[in-house]
Parts: structure tokens; sequence; C-alpha cells
């Protein structure tokens, strides 16, 4: 039985996805700019100046607290600058451009041999000290994640290969290069954790790749794989703890709260990356597609700026109209090609002017495709009415802070409402209210 | 016709009971309420919009009456209400507030302002703003998607090439837009302050430079004119200080960004 959730839409059907087949290859830029936001925490602080030479995987940004974490040089050569630059987010964020002398020259690694033999309580210091957060697309730090309080209870650590996202295909091809570092980086964290359960998910689109796992898995213990249905958001952290253990997350809660942690593939390589070898993270597979000449998947080095991979894609087949950082249903759309990626990276996406044209919103029919798309369970049709309402406390009654904003329900909708970004607008108006409302205490 | 009339007659006597079970306890449960609330909740300007810092214009009745809040409370009502309040209170209406007005502290219009990408998404300028620090270049410019027009009362406010302009005849200075600005560049001025700087970019001047070209670039020629020391230069940009201005517009005259603008 293919395990799945309630609810979820079909994007990637008719959708081809050319960079499946595609074997990884490595690129690198002559300039990176590595930002200091890396994370969903803390920005780290640069601990670098202008005109200093350093290696590959030198720590050029040290973490602020428990709820962040290091960044590392990505190249070796000069840094140009340190300064701040607009990002992604709304204020400016500091980075770190450094010239690439392609030397390669990397600083000392302390590799802590296999996972299997090392000691258990070294294994989340060593996550930290690699810089690794969630390669997924959120950038939770890892470290912070697997450090468990004693009362809390895990039963299981999820292996997340969904790839649910249209268009991507990072995960798969990782999975199918690299299964044996999945594999080490999972039971990695089973045992920093004492866990004694670790599922990995993969979507029945991904056939090689559910192969390749399920050899990699082979006499290892308590590690299986279990195939999941092709769905729209499978790959969420609710929706893929539901279709593989059966249990729900409570509102406003974490997965530990039922017993589960959830890791990307990629996550778990890179970990595995971090004790094997002790390396770093400072490189990450990337899926570059849509209206591009040569779609690939490169292995691009943090901090390489989407214009340089583009040229290394063969440049824009058509004139692009957007480019999103992550999936075509949950990406961020970037305001120009001159930013650089970041460790969450997953995927570019490039659309063009015609793809990327918003349809004029039109007055619900009251059809309900919504309510059966959503995989919360939530009315997205009644939510807009309160959402556009400004009305913040009747959007909190209809649980408007459990939407996840994935889309599933602005993609089914016949009367192409814009229900994601008012759900989006309203979650931020609550988030700044309740803000507020703390420090006024 | 027997059945109609037990029904007439059923339904009047019920009707009787309901009503006198409603006369009893209206009497029985009476409560009090003082008429003056009633009649300063008229007086005020009836908008709701909470500047006076209660629950609507009810709540500032309901407090004005229970001598919480001061009987000049209500700014958009302004010094007409304020004597009417005073007069159902039998109190002074006290020292007469200079009227404010609400100003827009940028004129990043389109084509003066860069822009940095096309912004096609829901009209919003806190989502505008969440996107990579919003399409203007400039990080402190006026984001021009109209949070603030949605949030004015008075209908005060209209957009301009991306650009809020405030209508001073129809601003109450309640402070809506001020609140609803997710980049702070409306500010509460005297109406009488006739000379503004419309600029607020706290970057160094090639930085704000860059980025507009009407950007005040913290240079000081208005403060070195200024012969009545009515201007101060900090974190980058000129302000007014309009207790000492007199009003004279030897600043704007002499301001190289026309930045500093005499209404």
């Amino acid at each position: 039985m293919k395990a799945t959730f309630r609810g979820g839409v079909h994007p990637a059907h008719g959708t081809k996805r050319p960079t499946q087949a595609l074997a990884v290859r490595d690129f690198v830029s002559d300039t990176v700019q590595i930002v200091m936001n890396m994370n969903i925490g803390a920005p780290s602080t640069p601990c670098v100046k202008k005109g200093d030479h350093v290696k590959v995987g030198q720590v050029i940004g040290e973490p602020n607290g428990f709820m962040s974490i290091p960044v590392h040089a990505s190249v070796s050569g000069e840094v140009l600058s340190v300064e701040p630059i607009p990002y992604l987010s709304e204020a400016p964020a500091m980075c770190v451009t450094i010239h690439n002398d392609f030397q390669d020259e990397w600083v000392e690694l302390k590799p802590l041999g296999s996972v299997e033999t090392v000691d258990p309580s070294l294994i989340i210091p060593a996550i930290r000290d690699a810089g690794i957060c969630g390669l997924g697309g959120a950038s939770f730090p890892t470290h912070v994640k697997l450090s468990l309080k004693p009362e809390q209870k895990c039963d299981f650590i999820l292996a997340n290969g969904a790839e649910c996202e249209t268009h991507l295909t990072s995960d798969d091809r990782l999975m199918r290069e690299n299964s044996t570092r999945v594999v080490d980086g999972l039971r990695a964290v089973m045992r920093a954790t004492g866990v004694k359960q670790g599922i990995i998910g993969i979507e029945d689109n991904k056939p090689e790749a559910i192969a390749a796992m399920e050899k990699a898995c082979q006499g290892r213990d308590g590690v299986r794989v279990q195939v999941l249905k092709t769905k729209y958001p499978q790959g969420g952290e609710k929706q893929l703890i539901e279709a593989l253990t059966g249990r729900q997350v409570p509102t406003g809660g974490l997965p530990i709260q039922c017993g589960v942690v959830v890791v990307n593939v990629a996550t778990c390589a890179a970990i595995a990356d971090a004790i094997i070898d002790g390396r770093p993270l400072i490189d990450r597979i990337c899926t570059v597609t849509g209206c591009v000449r040569n779609p690939a998947n490169l292995r691009i080095r943090v901090g390489t700026i989407v214009e340089d991979i583009i040229g290394e894609c063969g440049g824009y087949s058509t004139e692009a109209g957007k480019i999103f950082f992550g999936g075509a249903m949950m990406g961020i759309c970037i305001p120009n090609s001159n930013v650089p990626v970041s460790k969450s990276t997953g995927g570019i996406v490039v659309m063009s002017k015609e793809q990327a044209t918003s349809a004029e919103e039109d007055p619900c029919i009251r059809c309900g495709k919504c309510v059966d798309a959503c995989p919360i369970g939530l009315l997205p049709y009644d939510m807009k009415v309160s959402a556009d309402a400004d009305k913040l406390e009747e959007c909190q009654k209809k649980h408007i802070m459990d939407c996840m904003l994935c889309g599933a329900c602005t993609f089914v909708c016949p009367a192409r409402r814009w229900l994601t970004p008012s759900f989006k607008v309203a979650k931020q108006k609550i988030a700044a209210q309740a803000k507020k409302g703390g420090s006024g205490k | 016709m027997l059945p109609i009339l037990y029904a007439g007659l059923v339904l009047g006597i019920l009707g009787l009971i309901f009503g006198l079970v409603l006369t009893f306890a209206s009497k029985k449960f009476h409560v009090d309420v003082d008429e003056r609330v009633a009649k300063v909740r008229e007086a005020c300007s009836g908008a709701n919009c909470g500047a006076c810092g209660y629950p609507g214009c009810d709540g500032y009745a309901a407090a004005v009456v229970a001598g919480e809040a001061p009987v000049n409370g209500c700014t958009p009502g302004g010094a007409e209400s304020a004597r009417k309040i005073a007069a159902i209170m039998g109190t002074e209406a006290g020292d007469e507030k200079e009227r404010l007005v609400a100003r827009v502290r940028c004129q990043g219009a389109k084509g003066i302002a860069k822009e940095r990408y096309v912004y096609d998404g829901y009209v919003s300028c806190a989502t505008a703003a969440s996107m990579a620090g919003g399409p203007k270049d400039c990080r402190f410019a006026c984001i021009g998607m109209g949070d603030c027009m949605d949030h004015c009362a008075f209908g005060a406010i209209k957009m301009v090439d991306n650009l809020a302009v405030i209508d001073e005849k129809k601003c109450t200075a309640c402070g809506s837009c001020v609140n609803a600005c997710p980049r702070g560049v409306i500010e509460l001025l005297p109406a009488s302050q006739s000379v503004i700087v419309r600029c607020r970019n706290s970057d160094i001047a090639r930085v704000a430079r860059a980025v507009c070209m009407d950007a005040c670039i913290g240079c000081g020629r208005c403060k070195r004119e200024c012969q009545y020391e009515a201007i101060v230069v900090e974190n980058g940009f000129a302000r007014i200080l309009p207790d000492k201005c007199t009003r004279c517009g030897a600043c704007a005259k002499v301001c190289p960004c026309n930045c500093i603008v005499v209404s």
C-alpha cells in the first residue's frame, strides 16, 4: 500500500521533468556572495574582513547563540567585501563576497569516522560546526531540531525524499547517486537521538531512487524505504508524518510532540559528509529548469549568483518573467538574477513572461474545490473572506495559523482567487500583532 | 371558524404573558445608563478610528463620562468636538491643541526612486515589503501599494504614481495611516508646518543618491542656512524642528536634492 494523506492536488500532471534523467555535475563560478542569514534563526556574524585570504571550508560567519549556525567559505580566494546587500527578506542581509582563485585550497578537515562507530554525543556538535540547516527549504538549524529535551520522546526519524514540488529533481538525483550517504546520515541522526526506527519516504514517480535507496538500506539497522503516492504537498512535514506514521501533529505544535523528527534527504547526506569526511556544508545540488536552454542538476557552491548559474545552463530560452528559488508551488520569487543562492535553494525555476502573468481574480463560486484540496482540512474560501476584510481574530478562529501556504487551494480554484497570498498577508499581520503584544508585556 | 378563534386566543394569551414577563424584567433589572454617554458619543467624530486610545467612539464616550479620558481626546473631531464634549461634561475644553496632519516623508514616485523589480503580486505594502525589501531600491521609500489608503477612514489618502498623497483638508490626524505603513514613512506634524523634509533615507550619501534622485544626502547645507537653528542633521538625513522653524523656506532654496518642500 502506498501511503498518503487527505486532500492534496496533482500539479505535476503533464509537467515533464527533463532534469530527472540528468546526472549531477559540478559548477563553480568565479565570485560568490555568501549571505549571513542562511538559517531561519539568528544571522551569523562575519568574522573575516576585506582583503583576507580564505580557504574552502573556513568559518567566515560565527553563529549568534543556540538558534544559529556558522557559515563557511565555499571557495578559496580573496574577500572582496563585507557589506549588507538587499536579499530575499525585508531587511538587507550582511554578505561576504569572495573572489575565487580556483586553487580549491581546503582547510584541514577533522573526520570522525564511520557513522556506526562514532561516539553518539559527538554527532550533534559536529552537525552544528558543519553549519547544517534544513536543506528542504525552511532552513531550520538541524542541531536545534535534534537536540531533544529529556522529556521529549521520539519514536521515528523520517527522511523526507518525497520531493513533491513540480520541476525539482535534486533530491531524486541525490538519492540515486549518493544513496549510501543518505542512509549514513539518517543512521547518524538515529544514533544521536537514540531512535530505533528510521523511514525514508519517497514518492512513486521516482522508481530509480526507490530502488537505489532500498539497496542502500539492506543490512542497515532499523532503516527502511516507504513508497508514497505522488501527490502535492506530500513532502510537507505534517503530510509526510501523517502518511508514514498515521500520527497528526497538534495545532501550532512541532513534529516532536507526536514523537517524530523529520529530516530532508539532502540534510541527511550533508550530515554524513560532516561526520565521515568532517566536511562543512559548502555546496548543494540544485535543479535549474524552466525557460533555460539546458536544464540541469548542478552541484553548486553556496553563494553562487543566479545569473552565473543560468549562464552555465545556456541562458534563457525565452524572455524570463519570474525566477523562483524552490519549486513553482511554494518557491520564493526573487527580485532579480543578481541574487546569490543559499543553503536551502534546492531549485531555480525560470518562468517565461507568459507563464508568470498573474490572472485577474474572479468572485468565488462556492464550488468547494479548495476545501477538497486543502491538506490540512481548512476552509480556504471562508478564510479568504475574513482575511480580505482584515478580520484577524476571525481568521485565527478559522485556524489560519495552521495554513502552511502550500498553494493547493489556489492551484485548483476555477475562479483564480488569490487565496494563498491573502493568507500569507493575514498570517504576517497576526505574527506582527503577536510580536507587538509580546514585547508590550 | 372555531380553530381560527382558538389559534388567535392562544397566541393572544401567550403574547400577553410574554409581554408581562418582559415588562417585569425591564423594570426589575433596569440599569441606569448615564445619558451623557450617548451625548458624548454624538459629539465625537464617529469614525471609530481609535486615535483616542479607546476601542472606538463608544469606548471613548464611556471613558469620558467615567472621568478617565480627557474631553479633548477626539483627534478627528478637533476643537469643535472638544468644546461640545466639555459643555456636556460641564468642564473647560482646555487649551486648544494645534491641529496635526499626516505628512508623507518620501517623494520617490515612479521615475524618481529606482525600481528593483516589477511587483505584480498581492496589492499590499506589507507583502511587497517582505519580498526582498519591496520593489523600490530605497529601503525607506513609500512602497505605494496603498495600505495607508485602505486604513484611512476619511478618504484623505490617494496613491499617485506609487506614492501616497495626503489631502490635508480631509486629514484628521487619527494616526491610522502611521500605524498601517510598514515603513514608517508617514509622520504627524503641525498643520502650520509648511516646510517639510520629504525624505528619511539614513544611508550614506553615495548609497542614498544611487537609489533615488530626490534623496536627502545629509549634506547639512540647510542646517548652515537656517538662522533659527531649527534643523538637525542626524542619522544621515535632515529634520526640521517645528517649534523653532519660522517657515521662512530658506532651507528649501539651498537644498541640492530638492527634498525640502514648501507647501
